[in-house]
């Protein structure tokens, strides 16, 4: 049995009032509810507020560069199958820097859970445009407006994602769900959250977005049907869905790896034994 | 005894292979070989060479002075005509050479009409020229054909290329008569390994225990991952080619943080990319492995071919100050050794180790004693102990030598915390000032412990001698050639060479430097990087730089001609 309290973290620098106190909530929730103690955790985050998230928490913790959350976490993921690995970082990191990590992730279908708190836009720096800000949205660094947003959802059903989901911060019961969904799928599970920012996005607020969510479980949407999945992903503006908009199957990347059937890399015995066969191939 | 054949020909005439299988050949017979490959960014024609270099004595690098040139087109004559010896032969078609040919050195054969009627059309054309080569100097024919069957895993496509071998044997037999009088008989010698450098560096990962790489193709290093992804299943070992060199290393990174011994190849450019990695490895005190196999640069330079040039870059490579290591091994044997040697200052230390290699030794081939693998250990470094207190367990924990004991996530009760930003012993950030600076020291201490593992240089030749040549890397083969050369000649001359350069021990250069008369430093860069960091680090200058800097490797002869330029100018 794991409590609630197993989880308590250090105090944290956010700003009062900030998505990502919604978020680690929902996180420490979701664990609790899967029965999975510290221990078995690695989270794995980059850089921006969204990536400070482990410290504020328990679990063995790698915090990355910006951008490099992902790579850090297959990496670790590959050598011990046996860790919980929880990837994490915000719009700018997953969705800027590391967009190329999060697209081959995704393809190669590493049983990793990938947390983005999109709050689209880039908070550390204090208020430039994101991936994801909403076109036209001016800041100090696009003072002629945003471009059109990227949507992570769409490019993660492209890449044959196996689950694709979207919570919101204001919403914990639901996000909680959410996330332990996501840890249980068997495969790269991407959680894309609406975390509204309290210093530099007022537009993008709890109130403007309370106004359009809406959850797909409460409606007849079938989240096993891709195309379905890709219309849904477009869905942006006066109504904004919430939940699992897919959810498919396919052998995960370590699954598939000869290698690790007879136990985990961390496990083996090192010796130079290995290569004395393959001398001989070579006299 | 001694040979030197040449195969010229274009991407796609089978030069390759031909010169491999000579190669194999020779090494069989008892033969010290050393073979190298000239080739161009291409998959299809333009100009590539191959030579096989087989000497009785060790051999380390290549010669200029061609005895037998097998040409497989035209262009091949044109080009390497001027390198072959007075007494040496040149094989070619004769049916499609279109120039006249009559000095005695050339040695036509109707290599097409061999090819047709041993039954492989016109495909085997170089397996002929191959034959007729061997045939040239009486070669043993059932080594060849032993080698022969092995490189083509029987069948009818071995039996063809054998086929095709004995015609061109019997043919150069029959017909060479006066030409090269020359007879290589198999020597008695133990059997020996016949590689190139990067499968040493690969043999020498498998020994160390590697049981992750990730790595992205890039010449000249592709080819580690490609013989260790062929024998990952059954080495219990997972290669991982991610999406680009950024993925590679932090993939690294993690494999490694989680407990796997782990390392990355690439080139320079590669390097570049991997770099903020490399600070990321130093600060979070991850080990790992990065192979750096040189090109000529900047940017993609010449993509195929050989440079010293990165020394400079790996040394300081990344923002910020942290340890690290740099490994450049001199030859084959030493690729295996140092890779082993690698493997182990990072886990021990708990840094970056970078092995620092180039195109010359990545692709060259050489003979070697078998590693005995029995020599090879394996240091994991200082481990956490588990126990019912590591509740209080810190990664980062605060200690003389610098190195703080790791843990694995999942294998202890320890939960292990770190950070890319400054951290605390406990591995959660912080922008406190005492922090910061203890920690900076206490990373900074392992510099001491890991000077002490740092080899001095090798010394080869006189004590005292008037003129001491200075290298790194795989320019020891030519330089000691160029050293027996000299010394031959009555020059005092000497050698210090160096393999283990970053923490750079000062000390023991400054000892041996400070009384030498006359310093070259012989480098395949343009700077001078080798000279620059001996005067940094102990403030000997030295005499001159002899430099080279075409993408082409060094050879003997160039180094002693390049010295005697500067001894009269």
């Amino acid at each position: 049995m794991v409590e609630l309290a197993a989880y308590a973290g250090l105090k944290s620098a956010w700003c009062p009032g900030c998505g990502n106190f919604g978020i680690l909530a929902a996180l420490n929730r979701a664990l609790v509810s899967l029965g999975i103690g510290p221990r078995s955790v690695l989270m794995v985050s980059g850089i921006g507020q969204a990536g400070k998230t482990p410290h504020y928490t328990r679990g063995n913790v790698f915090n990355s560069l910006h951008g490099r959350a992902l790579p850090v976490a297959i990496g670790a993921k590959i050598a011990n199958p046996g860790l919980v690995v929880i990837a994490m970082g915000g719009d700018g990191d997953g969705y800027g820097e590391g967009l190329n990590h999060f697209l081959n992730a995704v393809r190669r279908n590493h049983d990793i859970t990938y947390l983005v708190h999109n709050n689209q836009v880039y908070g550390l720096t204090k208020g430039q445009a994101s991936p994801t800000s909403d076109a036209g949205f001016v800041t100090k660094t696009t003072p002629h407006g945003a471009d059109i947003p990227l949507s992570p959802l769409a490019l993660a059903l492209a890449a044959d994602a196996t689950f694709v989901a979207r919570g919101f911060a204001g919403d914990i019961d639901h996000l909680s769900d959410l996330i332990a969904q996501g840890i249980r799928h068997k495969g790269f599970a991407l959680i894309d959250i609406l975390q509204p920012c309290v210093s530099f996005n007022h537009r993008n607020t709890y109130a403007w977005y309370r106004e359009r969510v809406y959850k797909l479980s409460e409606t007849d949407y079938d989240g096993r049907i891709k195309l379905a999945a890709f219309a849904k992903a477009q869905e942006w503006g006066d109504r904004i869905p919430i939940g699992v908009l897919f959810k498919g199957e396919r052998p995960t990347y370590e699954e598939r790896l000869p290698a690790l059937k007879i136990g985990p890399l961390v496990s083996r015995k090192l010796s130079a034994g290995n290569a004395q066969k393959l001398l001989t191939e070579f006299m | 005894m001694s040979l030197n054949i040449m195969v010229g020909g274009e991407a796609g005439q089978g030069v390759q292979s031909v010169g491999f299988l000579l190669a194999r050949a020779f090494a069989r017979g008892g033969y010290h070989v050393f073979a190298d490959q000239d080739y161009e960014s291409r998959v299809r024609g333009g100009h590539n060479f191959y030579r096989v270099r087989a000497e009785a004595n060790e051999v380390g690098a290549i010669r200029e002075t061609v005895d037998i040139l097998i040409a497989l087109n035209e262009e091949s004559i044109r080009l390497h005509e001027d390198e072959v010896a007075a007494d040496g032969v040149i094989i070619f078609d004769a049916g499609a050479s279109k120039s006249v040919h009559e000095e005695e050195r050339f040695f036509p054969l109707p290599l097409e009409k061999l090819s047709e009627e041993s039954g492989g059309g016109k495909l085997m054309v170089n397996t002929v020229a191959l034959g007729a080569s061997l045939g040239v100097i009486g070669y043993d024919p059932g080594i060849i054909e032993t080698v022969v069957h092995t490189h083509f895993g029987g069948g009818e496509v071995a039996g063809e290329n054998a086929r095709a071998v004995r015609a061109g044997y019997k043919y150069a037999q029959e017909n060479s008569a006066g030409r090269l009088n020359r007879r290589l008989a198999p020597l008695e010698s133990e059997r020996r390994m016949l590689l190139n450098g990067n499968e040493a560096i690969a043999l020498g990962a498998i020994a160390a225990g590697c049981t992750f790489m990730a790595a992205y193709p890039m010449t000249p290093a592709s080819s580690i991952m490609e013989y260790l992804a062929g024998k990952a299943d059954e080495c219990g070992m997972v290669v991982v080619q991610p999406e680009d060199e950024i993925s590679a290393i932090h993939m690294v990174i993690g494999a490694a943080f989680a407990g796997a011994r782990a390392m990355t190849a690439t080139s320079g450019g590669g390097f570049c990319l991997m770099v903020e990695g490399l600070g990321l490895a130093g600060m979070t005190e991850t080990p790992i492995v990065v192979v750096e196999g040189q090109r000529a640069g900047p940017a993609i330079g010449l993509p195929t071919r050989t440079e010293q040039s990165d020394l400079g870059f790996v040394i300081h490579a990344a923002h910020g100050e942290f340890p690290r290591a740099v490994l450049a091994p001199a030859s084959i044997e030493d690729a295996f050794w140092l890779t082993v040697k690698a493997f182990n200052l990072a886990e021990a230390f708990q840094v970056p180790v970078i092995l620092l290699t180039d195109q010359h030794l990545a692709s060259s081939y050489g003979t070697v004693r078998a590693f005995d693998l029995s020599k090879v250990t394996i240091d994991r470094g200082l481990l956490h102990a588990d126990s019912p207190e590591s509740n209080g367990y810190r990664r980062h924990r605060f200690t003389l030598s610098g190195v703080s004991a790791r843990a694995f996530p999942l294998q202890s009760r320890a939960l292990v915390i770190t950070d890319s930003d400054e951290h605390d012993e406990e591995g959660h950030l912080t922008e406190d000032a005492d922090t910061r600076t203890a920690m900076m020291l206490k990373r900074l201490r392992k510099i001491e412990g890991l000077r002490d593992r740092i080899g001095p240089p090798r010394i080869y030749g006189s004590d005292g001698a008037q003129t001491t040549l200075v290298g790194w890397g795989s320019t020891y083969g030519a330089l000691k050639e160029a050293v027996d050369i000299l010394q031959k000649e009555g020059e005092g001359v000497n050698l210090l060479h160096f393999s283990q350069l970053w923490p750079f021990p000062a000390d023991a250069v400054f000892d041996l430097l400070r009384d030498s008369k006359r310093i070259f430093v012989v480098e395949n860069n343009a700077t001078g990087q080798l000279a620059q960091l001996i005067r940094m680090e102990t403030g000997i200058q030295a005499t001159g730089s002899i430099l080279k800097f075409d993408g082409r490797p060094m050879t003997a002869a160039w180094i002693v001609e390049g010295l005697k330029e500067k001894s009269s100018g």
